[in-house]
């Protein structure tokens, strides 16, 4: 698929800069530009697809089916799918999370949703997929859904509803479901220049970080040697994968710069699992976020979410390690 | 004219601000313009996305940045 990509920066490379393929740093400017290039292309394109299913999709249609259908656990599974899709402007989340608590959802059901929306997004997919293909982008999206319906289902057993702010606890005592639905009669050609400059925003707004995060990955692949890692972290030590996530928490911002840095540690001898671990700890639980959730939760709800998460992301990461 | 800008200080939020001002300017419209920010505020009005554009308590459009030439079409009916 992206052959021609490779064609490209091997043409730039090798023919018009002059450098040499065996020298290691006609390597790593190869690696550069074809990652960079690869990576800003999927980003670009899976952010304008999620742009359009976002546009249509029906956020009200979707909080009503999931308070008033018995599923027998099936509702887990959707309110995941449904984080999955929502926008990567973790802003949303919390307005989202009031509105579905609102409409009578379990506390559970709207955790699982609360988990995944941050945790499998359409800019760290766009990135995964570049960076290491499409079993491990697959294997990511998967987690995540995995650990938001695990990570909601527990903590919806844990009858966590006093642990609220006292105001989210009055929503929930007036909880109602409403029925009045309007949706937007914009054709896909209305729709389309708005939903391209947003694409182009987020695609502009962590430009920095993914360049910074190639170039250090391709500094890495073209002057490490293979295995460099595999003495300090393998599989052995058991203490990696936490340590992999908790390292990961404090790190959000950066999250798109991380991504291409650790598939160079994977490529050097990092276990897959414990990386993948540390990206989901990057990815999925962030400082900024336990802000803006201090105003619904309280700050004991915000260390059993936070501790949840984490316990679940660490688990994930020694099966995979175990598995792979 | 009252006008409302919902949403919790997300860049899309403060572009919907910033849109309604120049749209205001263009059209020399007056109005009173309303950032909320506050999410206890916002769920009043019963929003599940944000940001939200209200033009006298009617929510006109939301879960997305309303252009200028939007808000100009809203302002003008």
């Amino acid at each position: 698929m992206f052959d021609w990509l490779q064609s490209f920066a091997d043409w730039l490379i090798y023919t018009v800069a002059g450098l040499s393929a065996q020298t290691h740093l006609g390597q790593a400017l190869n690696f550069f530009v074809f990652d960079t290039l690869k990576i800003f292309l999927l980003l670009f394109f899976i952010t304008t697809v999620m742009g359009v299913v976002n546009s249509y999709f029906p956020v009200e249609k979707v909080r009503n089916f999931l308070s008033r259908k018995k599923m027998y656990g099936l509702e887990y599974l959707f309110a995941s799918g449904f984080g999955v899709i929502t926008p990567f402007c973790s802003c949303s989340s919390v307005p989202l999370f009031i509105g579905f608590v609102k409409g009578g959802i379990p506390l559970g059901i709207t955790f699982t949703y609360l988990i995944t929306a941050p945790l499998v997004n359409e800019v760290a997919i766009a990135i995964f997929l570049g960076a290491f293909g499409p079993k491990v982008a697959a294997i990511y999206v998967a987690t995540g859904i995995i650990l938001g319906i695990l990570g909601g289902f527990t903590l919806g057993k844990l009858k966590l509803e006093k642990y609220l702010t006292p105001w989210v606890q009055g929503v929930i005592r007036n909880a109602a479901t409403e029925d009045k639905l309007e949706s937007e009669k914009r054709s896909l050609r209305q729709r389309m220049p708005g939903i391209l400059k947003e694409a182009l925003d987020i695609v502009k707004g962590i430009a920095i970080y993914i360049v910074i995060g190639i170039a250090v990955g391709g500094a890495m692949h073209g002057f490490l040697p293979t295995g460099f890692f595999e003495t300090y972290i393998n599989k052995d030590q058991w203490y990696a994968v936490p340590l992999a996530v908790i390292m990961g928490v404090p790190m959000y911002s950066n999250a798109a710069g991380v991504i291409p840095v650790v598939q160079v540690l994977v490529a050097k001898g990092v276990p897959l699992g414990t990386a993948i671990a540390f990206m989901m700890g990057v990815i999925g639980l962030s400082l900024p976020e336990a802000m803006l959730l201090k105003k619904v939760m309280t700050w004991t709800l915000i260390a059993i979410y936070f501790g949840t998460i984490a316990f679940f992301m660490i688990l994930s990461g020694y099966l995979f390690n175990f598995l792979l | 004219m009252n006008i409302k800008v919902l949403g919790p200080g997300c860049p899309k939020c403060k572009t919907t601000y910033n849109n309604v001002l120049e749209a205001l300017k263009q059209t020399g419209a007056e109005a009173q313009v309303e950032k909320i920010e506050d999410i206890e505020e916002m769920m009043k009005y019963n929003v599940l996305t944000t940001p939200v554009l209200m033009i006298d308590e009617v929510v006109r459009i939301k879960g997305r940045v309303a252009d200028i030439k939007e808000i100009k079409e809203l302002l003008t009916q």
